[in-house]
């Protein structure tokens, strides 16, 4: 069954470039079916994945993917990101062969995200994630624009470094274990007498993780990719590309093989305590509404590496739990900013003003969006910050969960901004004839709202369903 | 193991080579060059597919699509040549001695002498492709695809 994550888009992808007679919009609405049904099927499963402890199963012989609890939680932020995307994406690339061309890479990209999250080699997970790195430098660059180029050339510059690191590590790993799994590495690194060796090769690693992710000090190539890119393509790459190439695959390795070093642990808060401030202080000097989100991104996943350095499991299913709330939340803002850019065709803060009287439905749910960035209750954002604030007290990380409280403020500050100079105060001269946008954008931020408004108020539902269960994988 | 060290340093001089040079078929040449000399500590490694593939793709076919490619761009001036030369070396003339030195330092003063090789039984190469690893192969078709539809996005001209 767990098969069909990777075969329904592999399907979908080869009828549609079989056939020339597909229309782009039935590509379109196949793919935004099946991502649906994606976020629906893996929401549905926890109960039984409990029962069953933790679900291995084959495609083909010897095909190995798992699915855990965090995967879940993964796969269905994947599933709701990837359909948003596409909705964007039918509303916002007229031409027909730039929207079929986008939907391929979606679909490669979406079948090399559901597939990395089943991964459980290190290797295998490398070469996904290289995949993915492919379709996120083709998606930046996909307008042609001298600053997508720009963005696309960053983003490819810095992913060959963090190519080359990850693979220096995979060949300093060979050196002590006979087997790139997970598990016979992680049995290996406790048995092998050199600790300088294994640290240097899970340092290495982290680093083209960092790189990937845009954490600090790896982050300048991010801004540029983001604002630069097609709004669709902001979406998906802001949304969940980046997370899973690099915020997943890192709290992956930190559940297999590193969870337990303390000196890997402190290096891992202190980066992700560094892209907190550091994202939120540049995300305020920002006049172009994607520039402060893409700033505000980097702040944002800080606090989701900040809380997977902690180590415990509650700090991780917290990680788990912003994770998924990043996702949904960050997906709105920047679909708020395509819907914007449609009809003002600027992303300069400083030509917008007042737009929340013109434009009501985008003003309502970037407002969702704002308050669930700055951690405000009731909204989902508000309970995994708490969260993550009291695993760090809860671990005796008196300092950073005080730092986190307070950053809050800062991301309130930049967020402040960003609505009034956007949405709040009075409209400015020349948009009096600003209109709402059509349905193709207005639905897909109702319903990132809706979610974030339903897992805010619904906290203890999803708490107990979803979120608590991600503790149980330390245990098994 | 002296051969192997000599190869490790000309594939050294070829990567530096590749990354210096101003004329684009120079560098072409240069990442060829690297690819023979890869293939050949590969074979001395005992992985003779990855050899033999590194050999075929990237020394054979990969340097015939560039150089192929840059017949098509238009030669550069001896002007433009000096000038290039002149700003390259001024910029990046440390960067050859730098890798040249973390060489030495990492290989040949500490490296081998603190590392135990866990050595793995050779597997027969059919069983590794498509036993053991053919989700690899996968995730390799999954890059030609991206490769593919890469192009189309970047290069294929709109109709209007």
């Amino acid at each position: 069954m767990f098969s069909l994550l990777v075969l329904v888009p592999f399907l979908i992808l080869v009828a549609v470039n079989l056939s020339k007679k597909v229309a782009p919009n039935v590509a379109c609405s196949l793919t935004a079916l099946a991502t649906l049904a994606q976020a629906g099927f893996v929401v549905s499963l926890p109960g039984t994945l409990l029962k069953t402890n933790n679900v291995i199963f084959t495609w083909l012989p010897d095909f190995k993917l798992a699915i855990d609890e965090f995967s879940i939680v993964v796969l269905a932020a994947i599933g709701i990101v990837a359909f948003v995307a596409c909705c964007v994406a039918r509303s916002t690339i007229n031409d027909p062969g730039q929207r079929a061309t986008f939907m391929n890479l979606l679909l490669v990209a979406l079948i090399g995200m559901n597939t990395t999250v089943m991964l459980r080699d290190i290797f295998s997970i490398y070469l996904f994630v290289e995949t993915i790195a492919i379709i996120s430098f083709v998606l930046i660059s996909i307008d042609r624009g001298r600053l997508a180029l720009e963005g696309a050339f960053k983003y490819l510059m810095l992913s060959a470094f963090a190519t080359i690191l990850m693979l220096s590590s995979i060949a300093l790993m060979l050196l002590f274990s006979p087997t790139l799994e997970l598990s016979g590495l992680a049995e290996a690194m406790s048995v092998y007498p050199n600790p300088i060796l294994i640290k240097l090769s899970i340092g290495l690693f982290l680093c083209g993780l960092f790189i990937k992710s845009g954490l600090f000090p790896f982050h300048w190539w991010l801004p540029d990719a983001y604002s630069a890119a097609h709004s669709a393509a902001s979406v998906l790459l802001a949304g969940i590309i980046t997370k899973v190439v690099g915020v997943y695959v890192l709290m992956r390795l930190s559940l297999s093989i590193f969870g337990e070093s303390l000196h890997i642990q402190a290096m891992v808060m202190a980066v992700g305590a560094l892209s907190i401030i550091t994202g939120a202080v540049l995300a305020m000097t920002q006049k172009n509404f994607k520039r402060m989100l893409a700033y505000s991104s980097i702040s944002q996943v800080g606090y989701i590496i900040l809380a997977t350095g902690v180590g415990t499991p509650f700090a991780f299913a917290a990680a788990a739990f912003h994770f998924f709330n990043h996702a949904t939340f960050k997906s709105l803002l920047f679909v708020n900013a395509a819907s914007v850019e449609k009809r003002l065709g600027t992303m300069d803060m400083r030509e917008m003003g007042g737009l929340s009287n013109r434009m009501p439905a985008t003003g309502i749910t970037s407002l969702v969006g704002f308050l669930s960035t700055a951690g405000l209750p009731p909204f989902s954002g508000f309970w995994s910050k708490f969260m993550i604030v009291l695993a760090l007290w809860a671990a005796g990380k008196y300092f950073y969960a005080a730092f986190a409280l307070l950053a809050s403020i800062l991301t309130l500050g930049y967020m402040l901004i960003l609505q009034r100079n956007v949405f709040f105060g009075k409209l400015k001269d020349g948009l009096g004839g600003v209109k709402e946008v059509g349905p193709g954008l207005v639905i897909p931020q109702l319903v990132l709202a809706a979610i974030i408004v339903l897992v805010g108020v619904c906290f203890p539902f999803v708490l107990n369903k979803f979120i608590f269960p991600v503790q149980s994988i330390f245990l098994k | 193991m002296m051969i192997d060290l000599i190869l490790l340093s000309v594939l050294l001089i070829m990567v530096i080579w590749t990354v210096m040079a101003i004329r684009l078929v120079r560098s072409a040449v240069g990442l060829a060059l690297t690819s023979v000399v890869l293939s050949i500590l590969m074979f001395r490694l005992n992985a003779s597919l990855a050899a033999v593939f590194e050999l075929s793709v990237c020394a054979g076919l990969i340097s015939v699509i560039f150089i192929t490619t840059i017949s098509f761009t238009r030669r550069m001036s001896k002007s433009d040549f000096k000038t290039r030369r002149r700003q390259r070396l001024s910029k990046f003339w440390p960067l050859p001695l730098i890798i040249i030195a973390a060489a030495i330092l990492l290989f040949w003063r500490h490296f081998p002498s603190e590392v135990i090789f866990i050595r793995v039984p050779a597997e027969n190469v059919r069983d590794v492709l498509w036993n053991t690893r053919h989700i690899d192969l996968f995730g390799q078709v999954l890059v030609l695809l991206a490769g593919a539809f890469g192009v189309v996005a970047l290069f294929k001209e709109n109709k209007k």
